[in-house]
């Protein structure tokens, strides 16, 4: 992908923070979402022990994850399972679609899974003439509105009930006509229509949430029943899932099953985990292939500050706390990983150079690393991308090299003048001869000229009419 | 092309150049100073799981064992179930005359969508989340059967009941490991929280749970 298909960050979130509707829904959902984790998580008194464990245990596997997919791969093989190996998207569609045609069928079901949105893989069935239904009725309302997801948990969550309930009626020929946008009225359409679906389906596909090396055990964790159907009723199962997401043991879960409910829905226990071992003789599918997905993840793991981000088990906590997230929503982070794991995540996994604003859009204020059940430190992986940025060149499409990076340059001057008292001072005080024409009700919302894009985004508060030293030399002139 | 099995193990390798070579996963200290025991009494637990699973808008009663028929008539009425798919290993004493039982011997999703509900046991429950744990055994069933009907009758006798998830989890381990047994926890009826985050009750799975908690001396 060519840098110009990504917009930047603030240009992509203009467009969010001028949609009233598209703030209020965030607003709500995120704020009430928010109240909800912090009273089970206060319900826990070992909250932090858990969290401890869930990072040591991710530490471990990310140091050792070359032993810990060789292990999974073999037990999954012993359980009866086939172990696919993918490099990048390409080859998991790819692998993906061969096992759909070997069965000769053309229809699908799905289970919500990030890992095959971020390969594409819909798409990729389609071109091979592949119907995939997305079963999760957030997924379903996205796939309806020919929408892209905003949220990892709640694809949906920019839009509210009234609008997909006019979206189910425009979209649906089994809506009925008087369908009203309760919810409980919206969820029972949904269950109609995707009933057939689920009992007449011959291949199901679906995300994993942990692989367990020990025992070859994948695990789904979700709440509506669709995750269940998908991987139990049709005869041939395929589950993609990246490499980072191995945990050592059986024993394992109990930390991961703690943390990821209560992080992610705010609940004690989300209603359905499905824990499947190979195959099982006469219940559920008799063929089981599991995809292990690269594409770009040990590009991660070679960063050793930015290993962390594969710690993610995907709860979505940070996106409900940001206070970033919750004014732009999703869509302008560009990415499948939006939030503040996607402002770490997405740079990381493809390419820096192309989503250069990314690490920018965060106010580092540390809510993110606060609420992470597995204490992926974001601020510091942030800032160290932001270093990455100044210090890797941009990418030029016009092929000419060492170009003038104007902030680069102002920077260097910034540091010269505040390496000097003298010329800090100076500085000083012509910024308060020459700023009044700039101030507007106590701070400077526009600077002049190149430094206006400094303040596009942002409020600069005005230099004060007296700064401290000349405040403490004109009261004690003896110190001075 | 080449084997992209070896070339994924590669590149982790040599992402990972800064691990010495020497040191092994258990080398990575894991802390577990968190509850993996819980030394709540019977009682306590008991009431705690039936709290818990009432809080998922679960139907739950606690009943001495001899009443479980009786109970079990009760939520049929309740609910107007005639016929109840049942595991092949449902003990006698449970099922109360004048319901129709179809014991589960292959039956196909179809099929299962026309009977009313299922009656099983389970493997093991959590008191603190509220959650039954089915293991595919001769008391919770093969995995449709609790999932295709739209109402779920499910009996945890109370020495079934561990207050954490650790002690759940590895009371099924060896089914797991020995068996590869699929292991399903449910914690209320299907539900959804998609539309503006407000939790839904009753989707696809069944969208009614009742939890028959079978206590001596209740």
């Amino acid at each position: 992908m060519t840098p110009s298909e990504h917009p930047s960050f603030p240009v992509a979130a203009r467009t969010a923070l001028a949609d009233t509707q598209l703030r209020h829904n965030l607003a709500h959902a995120t704020h009430s979402i928010r109240d909800k984790r912090a009273a089970v998580v206060a319900e826990l008194p070992d909250w932090e022990q858990l969290r401890e464990a869930g990072r040591g245990l991710k530490e471990r596997v990310m140091r050792h994850l070359d032993d810990h997919l060789l292990e999974f791969e073999a037990a999954v093989t012993a359980a009866g399972g086939t172990v696919h190996w993918a490099r990048d998207g390409e080859a998991c569609n790819r692998i993906v679609a061969d096992i759909v045609a070997a069965q000769g069928v053309d229809e699908v079901v799905k289970v919500k899974s990030l890992t095959t949105e971020e390969t594409e893989l819909n798409q990729a069935l389609a071109r091979r003439g592949i119907r995939a239904w997305e079963t999760d009725l957030a997924q379903l309302i996205i796939q309806l509105a020919d929408d892209q997801p905003s949220h990892v948990l709640v694809p949906a969550i920019h839009k509210n009930r009234t609008q997909i309930r006019d979206l189910f009626r425009a979209r649906l020929p089994d809506a009925p006509a008087d369908l009203t946008d309760d919810p409980e009225r919206l969820v029972q359409v949904a269950r109609a229509h995707l009933r057939r679906l689920f009992l007449e389906a011959k291949v199901g596909i679906s995300g994993a949430n942990f692989g367990i090396a020990e025992t070859g055990t994948v695990c789904v964790v979700e709440s509506e029943g669709n995750g269940r159907m998908c991987t139990t009723l049709p005869e041939v199962l395929i589950s993609v899932m990246g490499i980072e997401k191995v945990v050592p043991a059986w024993q394992d879960l109990e930390v991961f099953l703690a943390l990821l409910p209560r992080s992610s829905t705010a609940e004690r226990m989300n209603p359905y985990t499905s824990l499947w071992t190979g195959v099982c003789d006469g219940d559920g599918p008799r063929e089981f292939h599991l995809v292990l997905l690269d594409n770009g993840r040990t590009n991660v793991l070679a960063d050793q500050v930015g290993r962390q981000a594969l710690y993610c088990i995907r709860c979505s906590a940070c996106l409900n706390v940001c206070p970033v997230y919750e004014r732009t929503g999703g869509h302008a982070y560009d990415s499948v990983y939006p939030g503040p794991i996607g402002a770490i995540l997405t740079p990381l996994l493809s390419d820096l150079r192309d989503h250069r604003s990314l690490p920018y859009a965060s106010s580092l204020c540390g809510a993110c690393y606060e609420v992470c059940p597995v204490k992926i430190n974001i601020p510091e992986v942030l800032v160290h991308l932001r270093d990455r940025v100044t210090s890797e060149p941009p990418p030029d499409r016009h092929g000419a090299r060492g170009r003038v990076d104007p902030e680069r340059l102002a920077m260097q001057a910034v540091a010269r003048v505040f390496a000097s008292r003298r010329a800090y001072e100076s500085a000083q005080r012509a910024a308060r001869r020459g700023q009044g024409p700039f101030v507007r009700n106590g701070s400077v919302r526009q600077l002049p000229g190149p430094l206006g894009a400094w303040t596009s985004a942002r409020d600069l508060p005005p230099v004060a009419p007296q700064s401290f030293r000349d405040w403490w030399r004109s009261t004690h002139p003896e110190n001075g | 092309m080449a084997d992209a099995r070896a070339e994924i193990l590669a590149r982790i390798r040599s992402a990972l150049a800064d691990v010495p070579a020497s040191e092994r996963p258990g080398d990575v200290p894991v802390a577990r100073e968190y509850r993996r025991a819980d030394d709540r009494s019977r009682d306590e637990l008991v009431a705690l799981f039936a709290q818990r699973v009432g809080d998922y808008r679960a139907d739950v009663q606690r009943v001495p064992p001899v009443r479980l028929p009786e109970a079990i008539a009760q939520a049929c009425s309740k609910q107007g179930l005639h016929r109840l798919a049942v595991p092949a290993g449902l003990p006698d004493a449970w099922p109360p005359a004048g319901i129709e039982l179809v014991r589960d011997e292959g039956l196909s999703a179809a099929e299962l969508d026309r009977i009313d509900g299922a009656l099983t046991g389970c493997a093991a429950a959590i008191a603190e989340t509220g959650t039954i744990v089915l293991d595919g055994g001769r008391l919770s069933g093969r995995r449709a059967l609790t999932l295709v009907p739209d109402h779920h009758i499910c009996v945890v006798t109370a020495d079934q009941i561990h207050g954490q998830i650790a002690e759940a989890l590895a009371a099924v381990a060896t089914a797991v490991t020995e068996q590869h047994a699929p292991i399903t926890l449910v914690s209320g009826p299907s539900a959804s929280s998609d539309i503006e985050l407000e939790r839904v009750e009753g989707v696809h799975g069944p969208r009614h749970l009742t939890v028959l908690i079978a206590e001596p001396g209740a």
